[in-house]
C-alpha cells in the first residue's frame, strides 16, 4: 500500500515540474574530471585561438588555489569537482548552417519548451509566438541563434560566445573579464577556466536593438555542469533588452550551474536584463537532486548616464546563490534590481544584489520580493556601497518577504556603507505571513485555496512583474503559480 | 431557502452558538439583532465556513444542500455571500481583477462559461454608477487605503457583480454616513428578488429604515430568543436588549 501511495505521489510530483524530461540524443563528452587537459580539450573543441586558451589556463591555475565560499546561508555537501563532466555537446558534423541541419530531437526539445526557433514560422505568425531573437544553448553549446541576419542589418551582433571568440576577438578581448575579473570568486574563476558557451551581444553606438534578445539555457546531459558565459555590451547611446530562461531535466544527482554574466553600458546606454530561472528544484519532499545555481552576474555602468536594470524571477534550483550587481561608475548612472525569489519544498536561496556607487549623482533602486513556502530557506542579501566620490548618490531599497506555512524561513541581510556624507538611503523592509484572514476573504468570494494563494502572491509580486517584458510577465505569473502548488494546506 | 437547525458551534474551547434554529424563506429579508458577544458574527462565519469555527452539532442547509460539508469557496459557488464587517485589504490586486477572478472561479464550479473582459467591464461600470463609486477606485488594489465607508461600498459592489442567492450583511451600516447608508441600502434593495434571501446583521434600527426586513430575530447567548415583524426592531431600539440578555 505504502509503495502505491509513494508512486502516486511521485507521479504527482513529476507533473509539477513540467520541464523535467530528458532528450535522447547522441552526445559528445569531455572525459570526466578537471585538469589542464580538460581545459585544453574544451578550448580545442571550440577551435579557440591561443590567447583564449592561455586565459582559461591561467584561470584554472588560480581556481586550483581557491576555496569554495561558505558565507552564504545555504548548506550542501562538498562538491567533488573531479566527478563531473565539463563539456557535453549534441553530436554534429560541423556546426549546423541552418535549422534544417539541426538534429530534429533538439528542435523537438525546444518546441516542447515553447521556445520559437523557426524564424519563418515566427515571422509568418504560424506559431503565434512573440517575435524575439533566441540563442538556444543546449548543455555546452549554442545550437542555433535566430534572426541573426535582421539583427546584423541594424549592426547588432548576437551570437554564441564561441562564435564571438572566433569572429569578434577584438571585442571579446577588450571586454571579457573586465566586469567580473577572473579571480572575482571561486565559481566565477571556475567558469573562466571551463566556460562552454553562452551569448554575446554587441549593440553599436546609437542603435536601439530592434527586438528582444533572449537566450534559452537547457541542461540535458547527466553528470555534467553548465558553465555559460554571457557578455553584453551596449555602446554609447545604445539600448538592448535581453531575457534569459533556464530549465533542466529532473535528475537525482545535483548538477552545478556556474555561469558568469557581464554587462557593459557605455555613455547614455541602457541594458535591461531579465531572467526567468526555472531549473529543476529537486524533490520537494526529500530534497534529492536539483540544480546548484551558483552564478555571478554583474553590470558595469561605465559611461555617464548609463542605465542597467536587472529583473529576475527565481523559482527553480535546489540552491540559488546569486547577486546580480551594478557598478555605477558613470556620473548619474542608474542601477535597478527587481527580484522575485520563490522557494518551496527544500529549496535554499541566498540572493540579492550589490549596488556600488562610484559616480556622482548615481542612483539605484532595489525591490526584492521573497516568498518562502514548504520547508525552504529564502535569504535576501544586499550591499549598497556609496564611495567617496559619489556625491549626492541615492539608493532606495524595498525588501519584502512573504511566508507561507510554518516550516519555512526568510532572512534579510542588508548591508549599507556610506563613505560620502552627501548621499541618501531609503530602506523599507517587511515580513508578513500569508494571512488566514485574507485567504478566507478570497475563498468566501469563490476562489479555491490554491487560486486564492496565487492571487494574493501575484498581488505581492506585482511591482516586480510589471518590470518584465510583457510576454514574459504572463509566463512568469504562471510560473509563480506552479511553483507554489501544494504549498498550503 | 436557508434552514438552520439546532446549530452548535465553538471557537477554540468556547461554545458560542448554543442550539440556533432559523428559517429564512426565499424572497425574504431577515434581520438579526442582539447585544455584543451574542454570536452574530460567529453565525456569519459558521455559515460561510471560516476555518477555526467548529460546528459541533446541528445542521445548516441552503435549498436542501448541506453547507457544513462544503469548503468556503464551494459555499460561495452555491450562491452564499458575506458582506464582511471588516473587509480585508488585498495589496497588489486591483479590485476589478479580484472580483472578475472570483466570478469566473464560481462560474467554473457551476459549469458556466467565463465572463469575457468586455462584458465584465460593462457590468462593473453599471454597478459602480449605481453605487456612485469612482471607477478609477476599482483599478486600485482592493480596499488598500480605502476609508471604512468605501470598503463597505466595495462589499456591496462585489455582491452586485457576483449576484449571490443568499446574502449575509454583517454590520454593513457601521462606518457609513447618512448619504452612503442610503446609497448602499439602495444597492442592497436592488438585489431583493423572489428567488433570493438575505440575513441582515445589525445593532441598530437605522439600517432597517432603509432595508425593510420581513422578520426580525433577537440573538442572545448563542440562540434566537425572540422573533417578530419589523416592529420588534423598533421595540429593541426603545428598550434595549436587557430583557433578552437576562432571559438568555
Amino acid at each position: 500500500m505504502a509503495a502505491v501511495k509513494d508512486t502516486v505521489e511521485q507521479v504527482a510530483g513529476l507533473e509539477k515540474y513540467e520541464h523535467g524530461f530528458v532528450t535522447e540524443i547522441e552526445q559528445e563528452f569531455a572525459p570526466k574530471g578537471l585538469d589542464r587537459d580538460t581545459v585544453a580539450f574544451i578550448s580545442r573543441k571550440k577551435e579557440e585561438p591561443d590567447w583564449m586558451l592561455a586565459w582559461r589556463l591561467e584561470a584554472f591555475e588560480r581556481w586550483s588555489a581557491m576555496e569554495s565560499p561558505d558565507w552564504a546561508r545555504v548548506s550542501f555537501p562538498p562538491i567533488d569537482y573531479q566527478d563531473a563532466t565539463y563539456y557535453a555537446a549534441p553530436k554534429a558534423k560541423d556546426g549546423p548552417a541552418s535549422l534544417d541541419e539541426v538534429d530534429p530531437e533538439l528542435l523537438k526539445t525546444y518546441e516542447k519548451l515553447g521556445i520559437p526557433l523557426r524564424e519563418q514560422e515566427v515571422l509568418a505568425g504560424v506559431t503565434g509566438a512573440p517575435r524575439y531573437a533566441v540563442d538556444a544553448v543546449f548543455d555546452s553549446v549554442s545550437v542555433v541563434t535566430t534572426f541573426k541576419k535582421e539583427l546584423a542589418e541594424a549592426g547588432v551582433i548576437f551570437c554564441s560566445m564561441s562564435e564571438a571568440v572566433r569572429e569578434h576577438p577584438e571585442l571579446v578581448r577588450k571586454y571579457l573579464g573586465s566586469v567580473v575579473p577572473v579571480t572575482d570568486n571561486f565559481f566565477a574563476c571556475l567558469n573562466s577556466a571551463v566556460f562552454s558557451d553562452g551569448s554575446f551581444v554587441y549593440v553599436p553606438p546609437g542603435v536601439r536593438c530592434p527586438m528582444e534578445l533572449s537566450t534559452y539555457f537547457r541542461i540535458n546531459a547527466a553528470g555534467s555542469g553548465q558553465f555559460e558565459r554571457t557578455l553584453i555590451i551596449a555602446d554609447k547611446g545604445a539600448y538592448v533588452s535581453y531575457l534569459e530562461g533556464c530549465t533542466a531535466p529532473m535528475r537525482d544527482e545535483n548538477q552545478l550551474h556556474a555561469a558568469v554574466v557581464e554587462l557593459v553600458a557605455l555613455e547614455d546606454a541602457e541594458i535591461k536584463y531579465s531572467t526567468v530561472q526555472n531549473w529543476y528544484p529537486g524533490d520537494p519532499e526529500t530534497g534529492k537532486g536539483g540544480i546548484y545555481n551558483f552564478v555571478t552576474k554583474r553590470a558595469d555602468c561605465r559611461g555617464d548616464r548609463s542605465r542597467v536594470s536587472w529583473t529576475q524571477v527565481e523559482t527553480g534550483s535546489a540552491i540559488t546563490w546569486k547577486y546580480p550587481s551594478c557598478v555605477l561608475r558613470g556620473r548619474e548612472s542608474v542601477g535597478e534590481f527587481y527580484s522575485i525569489a520563490i522557494t518551496n519544498g527544500r529549496q535554499q536561496a541566498d540572493t540579492g544584489t550589490k549596488m556600488i556607487h562610484l559616480g556622482a549623482g548615481s542612483r539605484s533602486t532595489i525591490i526584492s520580493k521573497g516568498i518562502s513556502a514548504g520547508k525552504s530557506q529564502n535569504s535576501y542579501r544586499g550591499l549598497v556601497q556609496i564611495m567617496p566620490n559619489a556625491d549626492h548618490a541615492r539608493n532606495f531599497t524595498q525588501c519584502d518577504s512573504l511566508l507561507i506555512g510554518k516550516a519555512c524561513a526568510a532572512h534579510t541581510v542588508p548591508y549599507i556603507e556610506a563613505r560620502n556624507g552627501a548621499c541618501t538611503f531609503e530602506h523599507e523592509a517587511t515580513t508578513t505571513r500569508l494571512s488566514e484572514d485574507q485567504l478566507f476573504y478570497a475563498r468566501q468570494r469563490g476562489l479555491s485555496e490554491e487560486e486564492a494563494v496565487q492571487l494574493l502572491v501575484n498581488g505581492f509580486v506585482r511591482d516586480v512583474l510589471q518590470e518584465l517584458p510583457m510576454e514574459f510577465a504572463v509566463e512568469a505569473q504562471k510560473l509563480v503559480a506552479i511553483s507554489l502548488e501544494g504549498s498550503v494546506g | 431557502m436557508l434552514s438552520l437547525r439546532n446549530l452548535h458551534a465553538r471557537v477554540g474551547d468556547r461554545e458560542i452558538l448554543k442550539g440556533l434554529s432559523l428559517e429564512v424563506p426565499a424572497g425574504e429579508v431577515h434581520a438579526i439583532m442582539g447585544p455584543n458577544g451574542a454570536g452574530k458574527s460567529t453565525l456569519s462565519y459558521v455559515l460561510t465556513g471560516r476555518p477555526g469555527y467548529e460546528v459541533t452539532d446541528g445542521e445548516a442547509k441552503l435549498d436542501g444542500v448541506d453547507l457544513l460539508g462544503l469548503e468556503a469557496d464551494e459555499r460561495a459557488a452555491q450562491g452564499l455571500f458575506l458582506s464582511f464587517q471588516y473587509p480585508l485589504e488585498i495589496p497588489g490586486v486591483p479590485a476589478l481583477t479580484f472580483v472578475r477572478t472570483a466570478l469566473n472561479a464560481q462560474r467554473k464550479v457551476r459549469g458556466e462559461p467565463e465572463v469575457s473582459a468586455p462584458d465584465f467591464l460593462k457590468r462593473a461600470r453599471a454597478c459602480a454608477a449605481d453605487l456612485k463609486m469612482d471607477f478609477d477606485m476599482l483599478k486600485r488594489p482592493l480596499n488598500v487605503g480605502f476609508s471604512g465607508g468605501e470598503k463597505k461600498r466595495m462589499e456591496i459592489f462585489q455582491m452586485a457583480l457576483l449576484a449571490p442567492r443568499f446574502m449575509i450583511l454583517d454590520e454593513t451600516d457601521s462606518g457609513l454616513d447618512i448619504d452612503a447608508l442610503r446609497i448602499v441600502s439602495e444597492g442592497v434593495n436592488a438585489l431583493r428578488a423572489p428567488d433570493r434571501a438575505m440575513l441582515v446583521i445589525t445593532h441598530y434600527q437605522r439600517l432597517l429604515d432603509h432595508i425593510r426586513p420581513d422578520r426580525v430575530h433577537v440573538l442572545a447567548d448563542g440562540r434566537i430568543v425572540a422573533s417578530g415583524g419589523p416592529e420588534l426592531a423598533l421595540e429593541l431600539e426603545r428598550e434595549g436588549y436587557d430583557k433578552y440578555a437576562r432571559a438568555a
